[in-house]
């Protein structure tokens, strides 16, 4: 297509054309992606594909970042497109077009084929998919109480400022907040018959507070310990019943972030002042705030079925979890307390939604049970692999212009069932390291080898906190450390983390995930000094 | 068509600015397009042809900014994102640090557009793959690569009479190639503007070579090592350096380039004098852009010279309160390295380690500059100038900062590319003392 049709939209189907204004502010109505949808299915089946979907998908993002008195930017997002994906010859092809007219919708699909047409000359084995029924027309939506784009973007400013505010007037050299809300409007229909509409919402508020020692022109951090959620506006508005007390107030479902910016203040101050770490050997208690990404770098990724058959190799890395450990039904993964679920499905959380990308509808699984290995995160055409009959609905693309793959659902250790709170935990650790907040992180290829950091870390002495403690880093082998925990806080304590932006693919994909825990104890974990000098 | 000629982009970007009522505007335009094919187990997985083009309105009433973008291109459509990013300027607070836009400014054409780069179809790419593929069967290994050509223009047009365009094409190849036993993994990357630059078949021989290489690795005890850092190793590892070297956050005191005391790094020796690390938008083996997202040229200039600390970024907003001249962020990264080959570093050290590839590498302290991450798909113990055997991975904590302090020789730079943000670079391969090993890694 030429420059000027890009210029003047083409006429839609029989006339009806699209109002681009009105797409701005409301998105292209239903009928409409229906129809088009079926525009881009009947392209691609007449050029030779045997199977199709479109996603017509409108991506609206809002960023908002400030630094001490100062906004430093304001950004509206939205991107409109849409992405049509093929089998022709037995091979996947895509293709994705920001221009949602039906004469580019079907050169769109005419070029997936013919990608999936090039591929298949090179392609050995066909793909093999996963039966999915047709759900018809079907929709679903994030329950959020406020729309965080409702909401006026001056609000959202002086929140931030007054959050900047306290950390300064605290004593804080510098401090940077943001708010970012995203909204996806995703409509997808396939050739076997689903038309889905979902309307998603996720927010992520933060904050990063710098207090700088004069005396040795070091400096120390202490960042949000807010989570990204799958919510509305009402996230930023927390009860009591939201916090969880202790050697520091950390949030569950809502978030206080005027009142954790002050924490944060003062524990930045103490952070400088804090006893360098001694390295070795520790039993570690992690606060939900900083296992969620334990649990997101040593079981979501080694879980995901497409590293462990090495479709990730040249990226993102493969598994140690191979096939012949899940086969022998009796790999102890973990001790017997480690229960691992994968869902789509927790309320408030990054993965909820209705129906993955590939149409099908989302629910729970056992990934470890009582430590063993039990299964895989797969999708549509993984699924014949583990000999599952379906697919468990972990199929997802960042926006319309990203082919869909599997990517992880939110994958969450189960509390313990025996009643157990964390200060009961602490009482019988003799020589430990309480470690709250996520930090540095990193992970081999293979998922064996693992270094983290922190937000705060608290010597345990003889069952008490003993002071804060700074250059924390501990490093572990993932089985072993799974095997060494001994003890898993009741369900009073589970909370959930997560990221706006696991990043996963070739060309790279970012997907939003949660992580849900209870507090935990890990025995005789190795510690290092992460102290240096340039 | 997502790639607009320089006349239709400056018409689409006068059209918009028409619109505008702001007291300053600025319009950019981004376009995109290419495909990408990759593959896994000796069969292409996914691959994907793409096309987009996205317009970002920047309007400012006095030292107040809104900003939309947008990809639908009817005047509607345009006139409708123009009133957004208005509205959204009205309710913005006022920016102390806002930087009236710049007039009219003089940039040289780059030499980053390669017209047979921009020519590939979806059958050029599974050719390219096709020979990777059969590299891999033939030496019995499992192939997972992929292989990205990108055409992509930018332009830049405000209301006080600037205008920036520029076209660019790139190709990225990385493989990476596993025995059927899992004990041996091996990998090579590439990235040029030009493809006739990449060759498939033997970068596939090469890390068919490491695979096979690498199999049965033994341990050896962690520590300090003098190690040779491959070119994609070494460049991933200063990465996050390279990515320092900004002075506001270093006369901030919140950088590994701040001063101890207050102030920056400037005029400092670093690190050891034969480092010497530069960007120039027109070196031939890794052209750049020749103007930056803020509209300002960029220049061949010296970051690190003989170890010492040349220059840093200052935004136009930190230049003016310093009293300096704005210096925008590197257009490339260029190190000056020697002429020996990485053979001849080897053959040069008694006892040794050969990193093929580093991996995660992660920030653990930012104002030591100490990184964490692994070695990866192929690492070797030299003695007396010879590769002896494979080892097996190591993580290790080192800071490139002290790494550059610690360097033994450096060999000839090659373009390569950082295996995360698949940045290019020319960087040389390099061996250095000490380098710092905690513990080992059972992954292959």
């Amino acid at each position: 297509m030429g420059f000027g049709a890009l210029m003047i939209p083409s006429s839609l189907l029989a006339g009806n054309a699209i109002d681009p204004a009105q797409a701005l502010l409301e998105g292209m109505d239903v009928g409409m992606k229906k129809q088009l949808s079926d525009v881009a299915l009947t392209a691609a089946r007449a050029k030779g594909a045997t199977y199709a979907d479109v996603r017509i998908g409108r991506y609206l993002n809002q960023f908002i970042t400030t630094r001490e008195k100062r906004v430093q930017g304001i950004s509206n997002t939205e991107s409109f497109g849409v992405g049509i994906r093929v089998i022709a010859n037995g091979s996947w092809g895509f293709a994705a077009s920001n221009v949602v007219t039906k004469e580019d919708i079907i050169k769109t699909a005419e070029r997936a084929v013919a990608v999936a047409k090039a591929n298949a000359k090179i392609t050995t084995e066909p793909v093999q998919l996963a039966p999915q029924k047709g759900f018809g027309d079907v929709s679903w939506k994030t329950p959020i109480e406020k729309n965080a784009f409702e909401i006026p973007v001056k609000d959202k400013v002086d929140l931030l400022l007054k959050v900047n505010d306290i950390a300064l007037q605290g004593g804080a050299n510098f401090v940077n907040s943001a708010i970012m809300a995203v909204n996806e409007q995703k409509y997808f229909a396939s050739t076997d018959g689903s038309y889905i509409d979902q309307d998603i919402h996720r927010i992520y508020p933060f904050f990063n507070v710098t207090q700088i020692d004069k005396a040795t022109g070091k400096f120390q951090t202490r960042r949000s310990l807010s989570s990204p959620v799958g919510m509305g506006y009402e996230y930023l508005n927390a009860a009591g019943n939201n916090k969880v007390t202790g050697v520091v107030t950390r949030y569950k479902d809502r978030y206080d972030i005027l009142e954790d910016v002050k924490n944060a203040t003062a524990d930045v101050a103490q952070k400088i002042k804090a006893k360098t770490v001694e390295p070795g050997k520790y039993d570690l208690v992690l606060d939900p705030s900083h296992l969620w990404l334990t649990i997101h770098e040593s079981v979501a990724h080694p879980t995901e079925l497409d590293r462990v058959l090495g479709y990730e190799a040249n990226y993102a890395g493969t598994s140690f979890l191979t096939l012949d450990k899940w086969k022998s039904k009796n790999f102890q993964f973990g001790s017997k307390l480690v229960n691992i679920v994968a869902d789509k499905l927790q309320p408030g959380s990054l993965g909820a939604v209705g129906y993955d990308d590939e149409g099908v509808k989302c629910k729970e699984w056992d990934l470890i049970k009582e430590g063993v290995l039990v299964n895989y995160q797969a999708i549509r055409d993984q699924a014949h692999i583990i000999g599952l009959k379906e697919s468990q609905g972990c199929c997802y693309a960042q926006s319309w212009e990203d082919v869909q793959f599997q990517r992880m659902p939110n994958v969450s250790l189960k509390p313990g069932t025996t009643p157990l709170s964390v200060d009961d935990m602490i009482k019988n650790v003799e020589k430990g390291i309480y470690i709250i907040g996520d930090g540095s992180f990193s992970i081999d290829q293979q998922r064996y080898n693992f270094q983290f950091g922190g937000q705060l870390f608290y010597e345990i002495k003889d069952g008490k906190i003993a002071g804060m403690l700074k250059d924390v880093a501990y490093q572990a082998n993932t089985q072993e450390f799974w095997n060494s925990c001994t003890a898993i806080a009741d369900k009073n304590d589970y909370r959930l983390g997560g990221a706006f932006n696991d990043g996963k693919g070739q060309p790279g994909q970012s997907n939003a995930v949660s992580h849900g825990s209870s507090t935990a104890r890990f025995n005789g974990v190795n510690v290092i000094n992460t102290a240096r000098k340039i | 068509m997502a790639i607009l000629k320089q006349d239709e982009a400056q018409a689409l970007l006068k059209k918009v600015l028409s619109f505008s009522k702001a007291d300053e505007c600025e319009v950019s335009l981004k376009g995109r397009e290419g495909g990408n094919i990759r593959y896994a187990r000796n069969a292409v997985s996914t691959a994907g042809d793409i096309s987009t083009i996205t317009l970002t309105i920047n309007a400012t009433f006095g030292k107040r900014t809104g900003r939309t973008t947008i990809n639908e291109f009817d005047d509607a459509s345009l006139e409708k994102a123009v009133r957004r990013a208005e509205e959204l300027a009205q309710l913005a607070p006022e920016d102390p640090e806002y930087m009236p836009l710049q007039g009219p400014q003089t940039f040289k054409e780059s030499i980053t557009y390669v017209p047979a780069t921009a020519a590939i179809t979806p059958d050029t790419r599974a050719a390219a793959v096709a020979k990777s593929i059969q590299v891999s069967k033939d030496a019995k290994l499992e192939a997972a690569g992929f292989l990205e050509n990108t055409t992509s223009f930018d332009a830049l047009m405000n209301s006080k009479g600037l205008f920036a365009y520029n076209t660019d094409t790139d190709i990225i190849f990385s493989i990476t190639t596993r025995n059927q036993a899992g004990t041996g993994s091996g990998y090579a990357a590439r990235g040029y503007n030009d493809v006739s630059k990449l060759d498939t078949f033997t970068a596939t021989q090469i890390a068919a070579s490491k695979a096979n290489g690498s199999a049965n690795a033994k341990a050896i005890e962690p520590g300090k090592y003098t190690v040779i850092l491959e070119p994609v190793a070494a460049a991933y590892m200063m990465e996050n350096m390279f990515r320092g070297l900004d002075a506001r956050n270093a006369d901030e005191g919140r950088s590994f380039m701040s001063k101890p005391g207050g102030g920056n790094r400037i005029g400092e020796q670093l690190m050891d004098e034969k480092v010497t690390i530069y960007s120039d938008p027109f070196h031939p083996e890794l052209p750049a852009a020749t103007w930056n997202s803020d509209g300002q040229p960029q220049e061949k200039i010296n970051w690190i010279e003989k170890g010492v600390v040349k220059n840093l970024a200052y935004s136009r907003f930190w230049a003016q309160k310093k009293g300096v001249k704005p210096v925008p962020g590197p257009s490339n990264i260029i190190m000056e390295g020697g002429t020996a080959s990485l053979d001849e570093l080897i053959k040069s050290t008694e006892r040794g380690i050969l990193v093929s590839r580093l991996w995660y590498i992660r920030m653990v302290d930012p104002q030591t500059l100490l990184l964490t991450g692994l070695t990866r798909d192929g690492t070797f113990y030299i003695e007396n100038g010879v590769i002896k055997h494979p080892i097996k991975n190591f993580r290790f904590n080192e800071s490139p900062v002290i790494m550059l302090n610690n360097v033994e020789a450096l060999g000839k730079p090659e373009r390569t590319i950082s295996v995360e943000s698949y940045r290019s670079y020319l960087i040389p391969p390099m061996k250095l003392r000490d380098f710092t090993f905690t513990s080992l890694s059972d992954a292959v």
